[in-house]
């Protein structure tokens, strides 16, 4: 039986390794921040690194969905259609402080975040965020993912806390 | 939940039966922002076009209107967000002007120093951007390493990379360190040395001038009845630069020449830009050359916050900070229209005063809002290919045309 | 081409006018926007419609005051066209057959402030969308009163 809990958690170690180093982001640009999305896919500041370098301009072949800049009522059910879309597994980064609370509007048109209506993983503050900052948040991303269970058998249900 | 778009396209009922609809949604990586084009086609050619803008609406003006003089330079930033320090020097002289203060000569000096570098960060990021779309990822990589060392330079003397917020009513927030003139010259250099590549991988790249040669042509009539400016209406040949005609900040003093295209089209457009970096870089220099001495703000009560070691040990500087922060610089009742040369056309603002600290009206005229308003004329009758490269050569930036 | 000039050959067709650092401003009755157009085309050379905007008055009456800015590139002039229209009844005759710059911003003040511009038949909202209530830069309307269109999440 703990052999069976050995192999189990090394397959969930070996999705985990696989899935966090081929992220296909689909940068969802709209404002300033898309600026900054360009510097860091550049040279620079690189995200090739990390494995996370091709954006996917079509939903159906993306995992990451980068909500990159401020989301107005108008945007927001463009944004939504686009996340239902997605396939899982499916991650969000909300890229700058527009996308992770409204910014420093609020008013009639701006979202207040975009977590009011799609379900958010990591959050980069920042106006816009430094390109170092975004590379630390893939980073962490990258530990979520790595620390997920997919179970198949029933005995791996049963494990009191997921991480 | 049902999706659809939310403004109708007019083509949904006029539209010929046997066409197509295709719809380039507001989340498409040609389209850079967010901008929807419905377009009907026949085959591979556009008939007629629908450009729905307004996703990245933010209420600039409303939010303007709730916060004082002061507070509203950080949303000047965000309308022309690739070239930010224009915008602030624009709004902080349209509130000058109204207060009637005169800056002082360094400030002046070094605002058009800095206009004409952010001009040059923002003509490398339209031709980046527009390249890559059409395939060349080279020019584009380039073009972004130039850009990362503009954007590092300007974080060492303002703050911040891309949203400077520098411009304050009355002068700047703070003097040239020691050595940003010497790191200049060196970004210059290098930046020589890159756009020449740029230009033997374009100028006569084959591929490139069949992209862009005969495509989006427009006469000087159609493109000054349509409201365009800036490099869109010197593509087509009239030579029309606020800087020339209606010189502000130090522009008179500089020798520069104004390029023209010879007749309208994207190749004409990508072509005024590059020789706009090059008189950028010209004047850029030669502002080093002049800048005067002295001190960087003016010195008034009105407008200017006292020194932050008078604040935390006398008691008229806490009461005059309070005043100055929370009521707003009182500016006298007025209204005045005042535009600069952004490197995208004319950004112009309109400002209402009614003797309060708070702006009664400020509306924001952004070149790019007309640019897309005319641009489905420059998309009628050619393919549907040809809409990635007139789109990116019109430059259109979300926070201006949507505000 | 001198403001002096624009001023005489326009002078039936307004009310007053005076100088606003260093621009010419008319002011003049809602009915003779077209007149006033058609004549600085093609008489005095404006051919460029820069910038059309509303600004609110909501303690007298009339309510809103429609401020028009041209501009002519032969000789480089700008000019501001201002008239009142009440809030009863908003309408102010369109520009679009003469400019084609008019076009996005008529739409972008009808939805703004509520001004109808008679002749203009596409006024679909630009800047908001549709089944937005309201005209949101009118000074009685809340800055953060959001009409979301997707619904919250829990």
């Amino acid at each position: 039986m703990a052999m069976m809990e050995f192999i189990t958690t090394r397959k969930d170690e070996l999705v985990g390794w696989v899935r966090k180093f081929s992220i296909f982001p689909y940068p969802f640009v709209t404002a300033c921040c898309g600026m900054e999305f360009m510097a860091v896919a550049s040279t620079l500041y690189d995200t090739d690194r990390f494995g996370a370098a091709l954006p996917r301009f079509t939903p159906r072949q993306a995992d990451l969905l980068m909500v990159v800049g401020t989301i107005s009522h108008k945007e927001a059910p463009i944004i939504k259609k686009v996340y239902d879309q997605m396939c899982e597994p499916k991650w969000v980064m909300a890229f700058g402080a527009c996308a992770t609370s409204g910014g420093f509007y609020r008013n009639y048109t701006v979202l207040q975040g975009v977590d009011k209506i799609i379900p958010v993983d990591i959050y980069v503050p920042g106006c816009p965020p430094r390109p170092e900052m975004v590379i630390d948040a893939i980073m962490k991303l990258q530990d979520q993912i790595s620390r997920d269970r997919h179970p198949i058998f029933p005995f791996e249900e049963q494990t009191p806390a997921k991480l | 939940m049902e999706y659809r778009s939310p403004v109708r396209s007019f083509l949904e009922e006029t539209a010929d039966p046997n066409n197509v609809l295709v719809n380039l949604g507001p989340s498409h990586p040609a389209t850079h922002g967010t901008i929807q084009i419905i377009a009907e086609l026949d085959g591979e050619k556009v008939v007629r076009a629908d450009v729905h803008c307004g996703y990245l609406h933010r209420g600039f003006e409303k939010e303007a209107e709730h916060h004082t003089y002061h507070k509203v330079i950080p949303y000047t930033d965000r309308l022309n967000y690739c070239s930010a320090l224009n915008n602030n020097f624009a709004y902080a002289e349209t509130v000058e002007k109204l207060l009637g203060i005169e800056i002082t000569p360094r400030c002046k000096w070094l605002r058009t120093l800095l206009c004409e570098y952010n001009r040059l960060a923002d003509h490398i990021c339209c031709i980046a951007a527009t390249v890559m779309e059409m395939g060349a990822m080279t020019a584009f990589l380039y073009l972004m390493t130039i850009r990362d060392y503009i954007f590092e330079h300007l974080n060492w003397l303002t703050g911040a990379r891309l949203t400077y917020s520098y411009g304050r009513i009355g002068g700047l927030k703070n003097d040239l360190p020691d050595g940003w003139l010497e790191r200049l010259e060196e970004i210059l250099r290098i930046h020589e040395k890159y756009i020449d590549r740029i230009h033997g991988l374009l100028d006569r790249n084959r591929i490139f001038i069949d992209r862009t040669r005969g495509v989006g042509c427009m006469t000087p009539e159609h493109a000054l009845n349509w409201g365009f400016t800036g490099p869109m209406l010197r593509s087509t040949g009239i030579a029309k630069d606020l800087r020339k005609d209606s010189p502000y900040l130090a522009y008179p003093e500089l020798d520069f020449e104004v390029p023209v295209g010879i007749q309208g089209d994207n190749y004409d457009r990508y072509y005024v830009r590059m020789c706009e970096i090059d008189e950028s870089v010209s004047m850029i220099r030669q502002c080093v050359k002049n800048l005067p001495g002295g001190p960087v703000s003016i010195v008034d009560d009105r407008v200017i916050l006292p020194e932050k070691q008078r604040v935390y040990t006398n008691a008229e500087a806490i009461f005059h900070h309070f005043k100055l922060i929370i009521d707003g610089t009182k500016v006298p009742a007025g209204e005045i229209y005042n535009s600069h040369e952004c490197p995208n056309g004319e950004l112009g603002f309109y400002l209402v005063s009614d003797g309060s600290g708070r702006p009664y009206k400020l509306h924001v005229r952004g070149p790019s809002f007309l640019h897309i308003g005319g641009v489905h004329t420059l998309l009628e009758g050619y393919q549907i290919a040809d809409v990635v490269s007139t789109f990116g050569s019109v430059n259109m930036i979300g926070g201006e045309c949507d505000r | 081409m001198t403001y002096e000039t624009i001023a005489e050959q326009l002078k039936e067709l307004y009310d007053r006018s005076w100088d606003s650092f260093g621009m010419l401003v008319l002011e003049f009755p809602a009915e003779n926007i077209q007149a006033i157009a058609t004549r600085l085309k093609e008489k005095m050379g404006f051919d460029m419609f820069l910038d059309l905007t509303a600004v609110d008055y909501p303690e007298r009456d009339p309510r809103f005051e429609v401020v028009y800015h041209f501009y002519g590139s032969k000789h480089d002039l700008r000019l501001r066209l201002k008239t009142l229209v009440p809030e009863t009844d908003p309408t102010v005759a369109t520009l679009t057959g003469l400019y084609g710059s008019a076009r996005f911003m008529e739409r972008e003040a009808h939805e703004m402030y509520g001004i109808n511009f008679s002749g203009n038949d596409d006024l679909r909202p630009i800047l908001l969308y549709e089944g937005f209530e309201g005209y949101p830069l009118r000074k009685d309307y809340p800055i953060d009163m959001e009409q979301p269109i997707v619904e919250y999440r829990k």
